[in-house]
């Protein structure tokens, strides 16, 4: 059984965004002082296209899922920005809704899929109980109607045996099986976003190839928007469209995913580029960025990744670089964008 | 061969299970060598086993047979001093930098926790303390960091904290159980590189086990490949990687996505996932999931069918993927 | 290689920043998350107070304590009238109540502390081996522990202290003996989750042996929950200590204990309420000023908790996990 990986990535299709996020900034409140963990975050994610957000640890990526979904930390705080999603009822900034309305959203229209099956599901409830629920609670149906549609749902994202397993519970299913349970009650309802965080980074790799394909799938079949979250560059070569790469809490980089990693504009994103073990040599030196993350507690005034870059000069140190364009949609946030490439 | 530093052969261990008659059978019968100053790298996903058999290397379990023959010594017969200074020669590296170090004590502490137990090795507190300063230079941390504490550093200086304490014994054969998975990009690659100048350096041996087939054929001369308890097919890293025997590999191979699509062939999809390991399949393990079982695939353990091309080249399967055209080219 | 340190610990998954920030010193970090939390504070306030008192007083007061006055006897309290020794008023006896109280919180004290040092330092090492070795030591440990524990600890504390007579160091003894299984139940279950964590495996890697994984793995973690147990099962055994006192096979007169006091006071309570009021008084916020720092010291010594007492209380009372306010 073959399938061959391929998105069009050259198929650019000018669309309205499904959702845009401006200038999204939030803040965490510690013992220490406050925290900026994402700041002044900016993105568009187009139906029937997959966006990434691709970064490393502590840089932001998944505060910024969960600052658009409302389900922040209580000592985190969003403190600037919008998310305007476009659903069927007309447009509605996430951040600014009141709760009723968010209910009314989740699900319906934005939905999200986390890393950890086993912890975003109930392991009191049976499976057909919560894969059921979306249909009882947005459109009424009653308790046999909804098990069916639970059924379809199950069969659709390739879980054998959907009507006995109805009544299974979480734990009895392997971990690739519990992720396309929570990737099925993710679509239920047809949202017009879907949000990935790390789907696949606790999965075996054949089960990611799977999990994956379906996505894929689904994505095409809903006409979703799809934001992959990640830190994966391998993945996001070959399942995202477009990238966002985030650095200590900023965009640093975005563009189509196949310029960006050919001709990558930030140092940062040329840096994890060469830090792949893809082709280089046995027993030789891998390339790598020096240094270690970046601390939030203490960015520095100027380019947040200055401490690491072989390209700091005294602008860099001063003034905060912002995203300017350096080729058709390709943006980066360097105050030397065409040096990169002799890094 | 005498000078191979590390022949495991046949080693199995299963684990009782309530309610299972069977029990889990983690090893099912593993044979392998490693030589001086090399490399092996352990390839496999989840329940494959590789985590017993980095165990049961370092002697935290006992095999239920077969034998492992550390340079011509067989490590499960010593008891009490001889033991005790066994251990010193197969250290480890974890996975988790986080869980692998007690977060109360400093990083000094860490390093020279081991010779608490070997007391005769660094007998004076200045040697003690000279060496742990020379660990954490050799690792690139620097003298200084000997009075701080885990939560001070990132991950992968972590990592490097936890390497100096596998060196502190001045091992023959570290065993690195997935040291990097758990570490950022940017570091992997510090980390990477440390191991390699540290074997170049100190001519260890290293057994490398990961589930990243990208991080492994950089860093291993061997590779073996595990599925449910056996290691269904090793070889030199080259000649597994370019052109796999056994249907699995070159699944797994096609299944990890790329990042240069000039490395991207046909992708293979399995159907379905791992058998439970309590209940593996009879005849070749794999066969529920492969694309090329036929009948003799559920009735016999597969031969193992040696490459033409390389010797040390081998699978376990009836229908090896010889001769057919390599599913990763590589650049 | 480079030799940059920061100071960044770098977890996968985590939203906690907090844990992040560089270490400060141990005590200011305390006294911070001990001062976010106001009703915390002035518990331990409370609580210091006691104890220097307990310390320092009888020593301040003399024989004031001791100095019998029946012209003064049974005097009302809130009144200068009598000197300020008096102004909690007087026993039957006319010595001072402020003074009496001040010398009973030494004997309570010097009753409970040493009791709970003791079935804590036994119960504990106890339980940290059964725990770390599991097997038949574990099983062992636990049926003793049931053992005790099946017992009602006043019940055999008075046939104890009936039996031998009751001398505080009896009655110490008593009361340690009935604590032990908490420890003992406390530390074998937090051992026995940390002999299978990584940390522990590699130490067994280089053939630590057990009573030195023991001692240096174990111990330091499982200490901060064993002393929030203590500091609640503190007020167990004061209160434990007065219900003896009342009894009368307690503290025994000439000494007297705050449960001493309570137990005199009772044929009076019509007529000189004080005369129990006062020593119940201050069981009572002693033991409540106890819960409340051991409460605190759950959440503290957390570190996954921590963050509740870094987020304002007000902002803290909003919330639920679901209910996000927006």
């Amino acid at each position: 059984m073959t399938a061959v990986a391929e998105h069009s990535s050259a198929d650019v299709v000018d669309a309205d965004p499904a959702l845009q996020v401006e200038g999204l900034t939030v803040d965490i409140r510690t013992i220490s002082g406050t925290v900026r963990a994402v700041n002044d975050v900016s993105f568009e994610a187009r139906r029937g296209e997959t966006l990434a957000l691709l970064g490393e640890s502590g840089c932001g990526k998944s505060m910024t899922a969960t600052a658009l979904v409302g389900l922040l930390e209580p000592v985190a705080e969003v403190t600037a920005g919008s998310a305007k999603l476009t659903g069927r009822d007309g447009v509605a900034d996430l951040l600014a809704v009141d709760r009723k309305t968010r209910r009314r959203l989740a699900g319906t229209e934005l939905a999200i899929v986390f890393q950890d099956a086993l912890t975003a599901l109930n392991p009191l409830y049976t499976v057909g109980t919560q894969l059921a629920e979306p249909f009882q609670i947005h459109h009424g149906m009653k308790s046999k109607e909804a098990k069916a549609k639970a059924v379809e749902l199950m069969a659709r994202v390739g879980i054998p045996q959907p009507e006995t397993r109805l009544n299974s519970y979480p734990h009895q299913f392997s971990g690739g099986m519990r992720q396309r349970l929570l990737i099925a009650m993710a679509v239920a309802l047809n949202p017009r976003v879907l949000i990935a965080d790390e789907p696949t980074t606790a999965l075996d790799v054949t089960v990611q190839a799977q999990i994956m394909e379906l996505l894929r799938g689904l994505r095409s079949e809903y006409d979703m928007a799809v934001v992959l979250i990640t830190h994966d560059l391998a993945l996001v070569a070959e399942e995202a469209d477009r990238v966002a790469v985030m650095y200590a809490g900023n965009i640093v980089e975005t563009g189509l995913v196949s310029e960006v990693f050919a001709n990558p504009r930030h140092p940062y994103t040329k840096g994890l580029l060469d830090s792949v073990p893809v082709n280089a040599v046995r027993g030789e030196e891998l390339k790598s960025i020096g240094g270690a993350p970046p601390d939030l507690h203490s960015i520095p005034q100027g380019c947040a990744y200055q401490a690491r870059c072989p390209l700091a000069q005294d602008v860099c140190r001063t003034t905060r670089p912002t995203l300017n364009p350096v080729g058709s949609r390709h943006q980066s946030a360097c105050h030397f964008p065409q040096e990169v490439v002799n890094v | 061969m005498s000078d191979q530093l590390l022949q495991v052969r046949d080693l199995r261990k299963t684990f009782r299970v309530p309610g299972s008659k069977t029990g889990l059978t983690a090893l099912d019968g593993i044979t392998l060598d490693v030589g001086r100053g090399e490399t092996l790298g352990l390839v496999g996903e989840s329940g494959c086993g590789k985590s017993t058999l980095a165990r049961t290397l370092m002697m935290l379990e006992r095999p239920d047979s077969g034998s492992v023959t550390f340079d011509g010594i067989d490590p499960f017969s010593l008891r009490g001093k001889d033991l005790l200074k066994f251990r010193r020669r197969v250290q480890m590296v974890f996975q988790d930098p986080y869980a692998s170090l007690n977060s109360r004590m400093s990083a000094g502490d860490l390093i020279s926790e081991p010779w608490r137990t070997h007391k005769t090795l660094y007998a004076s507190r200045s040697a003690r303390e000279t060496r742990v300063r020379e660990l954490l230079d050799l690792v690139g941390l620097g003298a200084k960091a000997a009075d701080k504490y885990p939560q001070e550093f990132s991950g992968g200086q972590r990592q490097r904290i936890g390497i100096a304490r596998a060196l502190a014994l001045n091992p023959d054969v570290v065993i690195c159980d997935e040291p990097v998975s758990a570490l950022d990009l940017s570091v992997q690659a510090q980390v990477l590189n440390l191991l390699n100048d540290l074997q170049k350096e100190l001519g260890i041996a290293y057994v490398f086990i990961s589930h990243d087939l990208s991080v492994v054929r950089h860093v291993a001369d061997r590779v073996a490949v595990m599925y449910l308890g056996r290691i269904i097919e090793s070889g030199p890293t080259e000649a597994v990687f370019q052109s796999p025997s056994h249907p699995y590999t070159a699944a797994l191979m096609s299944a990890a996505p790329k990042l240069d699509a000039a490395h991207r062939g046909e992708r293979i999809l399995l159907k379905g996932e791992v058998p439970s390991p309590l209940n593996p399949p009879s005849g070749c393990r794999f066969r529920t999931r492969c694309w090329k079982a036929t009948d003799i695939c559920a009735a016999e353990r597969p031969p193992l069918a040696v490459d033409p091309h390389s010797a040390t080249h081998g699978a376990e399967c009836h229908h090896p993927l010889v001769g057919e055209p390599a599913l990763s080219a590589s650049a | 290689m480079s030799t940059q340190l920061d100071l960044v610990p770098v977890k996968p998954t985590t939203a906690i920043v907090g844990e992040a920030s560089p270490r400060k010193s141990g005590r200011a970090v305390w006294f911070r998350l001990l001062a976010n939390d106001r009703v915390a504070a002035c518990a331990a306030v409370v609580l210091a107070l006691v104890l220097l008192t307990a310390l320092f007083g009888p020593m301040l007061i003399g024989n004031v304590a001791t100095s019998i006055d029946l012209d003064n006897s049974n005097q009302a309290p809130f009144t200068l009238a009598h000197g300020w020794a008096n102004v909690l008023g007087t026993d039957p006896l006319g010595r001072s109540m402020l003074a009496r109280l001040i010398v009973a919180s030494r004997t309570t004290l010097s009753v409970a502390i040493p009791a709970v040092v003791i079935s804590a330092v036994i119960g504990s090492l106890i339980g940290m081996w059964a725990g770390f070795y599991r097997g038949w030591r574990e099983t062992v440990a636990m049926r003793v522990a049931d053992v005790i524990m099946s017992f009602p600890s006043l019940l055999l504390a008075v046939v104890v202290l009936y039996v031998f007579s009751p001398s505080a160091a009896n009655i110490v003894a008593v009361l340690a003996l009935t604590r032990i299984p908490v420890y003992l139940r406390t530390a074998r279950a937090e051992s026995a989750e940390l002999q299978s964590r990584l940390f522990v495996d590699a130490a067994r890697t280089f053939g630590a042996s057990a009573p030195s994984i023991i001692t240096r793995h174990v111990l330091p973690i499982v200490l901060p929950t064993l002393l929030t147990v203590a500091t609640l099962d503190f007020c167990y055994v004061m209160l434990a200590e007065s219900s003896l006192s009342f009894l009368g096979i307690g503290i025994q007169p000439p000494d007297v204990s705050w449960g001493l006091m309570v137990a005199q006071g009772r044929t009076y309570l019509n007529s000189a309420w004080w005369l129990s009021f006062f020593p119940g008084l201050a069981i009572v916020i002693t033991t409540v000023s106890a819960t409340i720092l051991a409460a605190w010291a759950r959440i503290a010594t957390d570190p996954g908790q921590r963050w509740r007492l870094t987020v304002p209380q007000k902002r803290l009372s909003r919330f639920t996990k679901t209910g996000k306010a927006l």
